[in-house]
């Protein structure tokens, strides 16, 4: 996938003026913050599992070397057939032999953002396979050749009307006169379509939310069944994984999914919780007869041992960017990449390089909203921070913002210097600003005054008011 | 028999000074009427915010080190701003996180800091304020001091102590006002449609005065809610606590008579 | 050097350790002995306050629950419970012991036996273990139920037996290891916490997505 992050704020600038995206956003902007609260705030243990998740994340890391030599050693066992792909070319290229191999034409997939991050369905579709996305909302994202904007809700950004709009033109064989106003009979349509399709498929491939280095296992969690059906009918499994998703037991994945269904859609627990272990045993009358697990670096092995390591806790829940300001205002195809939100702001740099991905930890408030509600306590607003100095320290921010601070800073380490020269500026704007209180032009200032005023300052400063006050005392 | 006054020195930080005098005075009233001793070091301009969120730690820790030497004999260091306050105490620290030294000092600087309003109350334990102000309002939660400091409860519980005052609370309080220091500045379109939805917010509650603790979002609110033409009145909370609200005309609006 | 080989030595790089013995063994203490972990407080209840919330999550996830007194009954539940919903007189399940015992004379309902079929309206499975924290089914594939049964018909009933019913995962987690074994599981362990839905049309939860419209629960015992 192009990485169009360098065009972060004409991005930006297309989705707020997108009625159609703008109208989609509204129900990201409340829906998702009100369940997440109710369903935190009835779990009394909720902040103590977020204490003991975060350790057994940050033990796996310290460990990961030995977790996934044993998840490896495990899956084995149970009849699985393990590859490393360092990069996504490798990724690609051992999902491709695999399909290959099985003589595949069709492949039904799961939900997977690692899916995305290696762009699997072009280079799927360029080596003659014909890749079908089974989680509605990225089936819908297919039928609309778009890629998701929301980690969890792929489709976030489209309206009802626009998903009617293509089933009617993209299904054929869907009758002009059949009342669709119904959300209802939109899901119904793409069930039908879609249980045509598992049952057709040569390869059904999923993502995971852990792989379980106890047992060997993958889990997958959704809410629609997609991901069981997808990988029970077709007869190869492939399980498409980051080295991220590890965890040491089922016990520790348990403490996880207590936190994972509240922080992403305000549920308990999200309705099929599927762990998978290896093909279908001899007299299983079910499930695929192989089962292949790709296990993806694709550079976060680097992050280990740096001030980014721990984005590598992060669950993919999507509560960051439910919660984010920004997010709300641009919805998530703004962002350039796979990962929007704070933590694809994290990510983004970190997978793509800063050089490219740079606009993202900057275009932040820094509010603490996300991490605050992080089920994993990843500090982002802090690696972000991490971020600007990276590209700080490498002069890869813009000229003007480095002068600019520059001349800033050179004052501001020098009180009495400082003091002259706010007195002047702040005596000029004040005059200004004098008659009406505030400033609705200002050259220099043309961001902040063309959707706002500027407040006037009072023109004396406290400082030369204080002084004045203390000399007559 | 009374204890010694404590010796406060005062953070004015950078926008209070240029912007608005009036909360620095504001913040000298509340707390000289708690029981201390007010100073306010000359060798002080900004907290360094602005150098430290662009990745600019050196010149950010330069501007620490001067802070923290301005304010090495005070007993509390006290801003008007859970913003900066927020980056005196918990960010200092960090910038000299390969410096033992100068780390044990900023840890020690660190521990005598205070938001104002969170000041008065916790480590003052002021539970009311007279003051004359009468009318709606509605306080916005910034976000520093909301999520750094834990400034929620404090300024309500003291406004509720004002007979006059009548609190409406906002929908989506705890949301940013899209202000962001430098990030306003960066990405100008964005921070205006976040203040956007934050001034439909303020305007929804009918009330007639909008506050909150930090002048950076004040002064994005304020000047969300002039260029809208809407007429709530914008102030920082001291100058409602303290009882100096006829002192200056809220944020960006003229001395009256000359509209 | 292989992909394995060159993504574990970066990992140790990064991480600035080796594959000494201290750190293996740490690993292997957690493996075998894995700890607890915090466990909500609301599971930890006497066997009828468990069952009565198992009961109470399982139909805040939207799942329907009846109390059998015994297996017995459980032929004549099935039949009324898809003639309410107006589903054809069908069933199919597998060889599960107590599924396999039951007899469906008195019911004129058409009993299948295996893995589901797309033409199938309605499966029976029983599950092996209920966690009454959240309300959710632990279903273990293999011939005695065929992990298709609880995802292809519309309708999905599950027999659980009370005394199967466990406060928490963590607890079910050691009944499967007495199953299974330690460090093995079977091809799939579903945990089923109501019936299919969907938030991606407008971000509106809708019933029966992919699954089952319907997951009905029969408590036994």
């Amino acid at each position: 996938m192009d990485v169009r992050t360098p065009h972060f704020k004409d991005n930006a600038r297309g989705a707020m003026a997108d009625a159609s995206l703008q109208e989609a956003l509204t129900h990201i902007r409340r829906g998702f913050i009100d369940k997440r609260a109710r369903a935190v705030d009835a779990l009394p243990e909720f902040e103590a599992l977020r204490d003991s998740s975060k350790a057994i994340k940050d033990h796996t890391l310290a460990h990961l070397d030995l977790y996934l030599e044993a998840f490896i050693e495990r899956a084995e066992a149970a009849g699985s057939v393990v590859h490393i792909a360092e990069t996504a070319a490798d990724a690609r290229d051992t999902i491709i032999g695999i399909c290959r191999e099985a003589g595949a034409k069709r492949i039904t997939k799961g939900k997977s953002m690692i899916s995305e991050e290696i762009d699997l369905n072009t280079h799927l579709a360029e080596a003659g396979f014909v890749p079908v996305e089974t989680d509605l909302g990225e089936y819908i994202v297919q039928l609309r050749n778009e890629t998701p904007s929301h980690i969890i809700a792929p489709a976030v950004h489209v309206t009802r009307d626009r998903i009617e709009q293509d089933f009617r033109e993209k299904h054929r064989g869907l009758d002009p006169d059949r009342d669709l106003s119904d959300p209802k009979e939109l899901l119904a349509e793409a069930r039908t379509m879609l249980r045509g399709e598992y049952l057709a498929a040569d390869v059904g491939l999923t993502g995971a939310n852990f792989l379980i280095a106890e047992t060997g296992s993958s889990v997958i969690v959704t809410n629609e069944g997609n991901g069981d059906l997808t990988q029970t009918l077709a007869p190869v499994h492939i399980v498409l994984a980051s080295l991220d998703k590890l965890v040491p037991t089922l016990e520790d994945a348990s403490q996880i999914l207590r936190l994972l269904g509240r922080s992403a859609t305000g549920q308990d627990m999200t309705v099929y919780t599927t762990f998978s272990t290896g093909p279908r045993r001899a007299d299983d009358p079910d499930g695929p007869a192989a089962c292949h697990v790709v296990i993806l670096d694709n550079g976060r092995s680097s992050m280990l041992g740096t001030d980014y390591q721990d984005m590598l806790r992060c669950i993919r829940c999507g509560a960051c960017m439910n919660h984010c300001p920004v997010y709300h205002e641009i919805g998530g195809h703004a962002y350039g990449w796979v990962y929007p939100g704070p933590m694809g702001a994290v990510l983004t740099p970190a997978l793509v390089g800063v050089d490219q991905g740079g606009h993202l930890p900057n275009a932040s408030t820094l509010c603490g909203r996300c991490e605050e509600v992080c089920p994993m306590k990843i500090p982002l607003p802090g690696m972000m921070r991490s971020w600007r100095r990276d590209e700080f320290e490498r002069h890869l921010s813009p000229a003007t913002v480095r002068w600019g601070l520059g001349v800033w800073a050179f004052f501001a380490r020098r009180p009495r210097l400082y003091q002259a020269a706010t007195r002047l500026a702040m005596r000029i704007l004040g005059n200004l600003g004098a008659r009406r209180g505030h400033l609705r032009r200002l050259p220099l200032a043309g961001g902040w005054t063309a959707e706002r005023d500027l407040p006037a300052p009072a023109g004396a400063t406290f400082q030369e008011q204080w002084a004045e006050r203390e000399r007559r005392r | 028999m009374s204890e010694p006054r404590p010796r406060v020195g005062l953070f004015v930080t950078c926008l209070v000074d240029l912007f608005r005098p009036t909360v620095g005075f504001a913040a000298v009233k509340l707390l000289e009427a708690a029981g201390c001793t007010v100073e306010v070091p000359a060798d002080q301009t900004c907290c360094g915010q602005p150098a430290y969120n662009s990745g600019d730690n050196r010149d950010a820790r330069a501007i620490a080190e001067g802070v923290i030497t301005a304010f090495q004999d005070h007993d509390y260091v006290v801003a008007p701003s859970g913003s900066c306050a927020g980056m005196l105490k918990h960010h200092y620290p960090a910038l000299f996180a390969d410096d033992p030294a100068w780390e044990e000092r900023a840890r020690a600087f660190a521990a005598k800091v205070h938001e104002l309003v969170s000041f008065l109350t916790d480590v003052r334990g002021l539970t009311e304020v007279e003051s004359s102000f009468a009318g709606a309002v509605t306080y916005h939660d910034s976000c520093s001091g909301l999520r750094e400091l834990g400034v929620r409860q404090q300024p309500r519980a003291l406004l509720r102590s004002i007979d006059g005052v009548k609190l409406e609370e906002m929908d989506n309080r705890d949301a940013c006002c899209g202000f962001g220091g430098t990030f306003c500045v960066k990405y100008p379109d964005i921070s205006s449609a976040i203040v956007g939805r934050k001034s439909a917010a303020i305007k929804a509650t009918g009330a007639d005065t909008l506050l909150a603790g930090d002048l950076g979002c004040l002064l994005n609110m304020a000047g969300k809610l002039s260029r809208e033409g809407a007429t709530i009145d914008v102030r920082h909370v001291a100058e409602v606590l303290a009882d100096m609200h006829d002192a200056a005309p809220a944020i960006g609006k003229p001395e009256s008579g000359s509209r | 050097m292989s992909a394995r080989e060159a993504v574990l030595k970066r990992i140790r790089m990064s991480l600035k350790v080796t594959d000494d013995e201290n750190r293996k063994r740490t690993v292997a203490a957690r493996l075998t002995e894995p700890p607890r972990g915090v466990i909500p407080a609301r599971s930890q209840v006497d066997h009828d306050k468990r069952i009565a919330l198992f009961v109470a999550m399982a139909e805040k996830a939207a799942a329907t629950t009846e109390r059998l007194a015994s297996t017995d009954a459980i032929p004549q539940a099935v039949a009324r419970y898809l003639r309410d919903r107006n589903l054809p007189a069908a069933i199919r399940h597998g060889d599960d012991p107590i599924l396999s015992a039951l007899t469906w004379d008195g019911t004129q309902l058409r009993v299948g036996h295996g893995a589901a079929a797309d033409s199938d309206t309605a499966a029976l499975s029983r599950a092996t273990v209920g966690i009454a924290e959240t309300g959710s089914l632990v279903l273990l594939s293999g011939r005695d139920n065929p992990t298709t049964l609880n995802f292809m018909p519309e309708a999905h009933i599950v027999v659980l037996r009370a005394s199967d019913i466990v406060g928490d995962l963590e607890t079910a987690w050691g009944r499967l290891r007495h199953i299974a074994g330690r460090g093995r599981l079977p091809r799939n362990v579903n945990l089923i916490t109501g019936p299919s839905r969907s938030g991606d049309i407008q971000q509106t939860m809708l019933m029966g997505a992919h699954g089952p419209r319907d997951l009905h629960i029969l408590v036994v015992g």
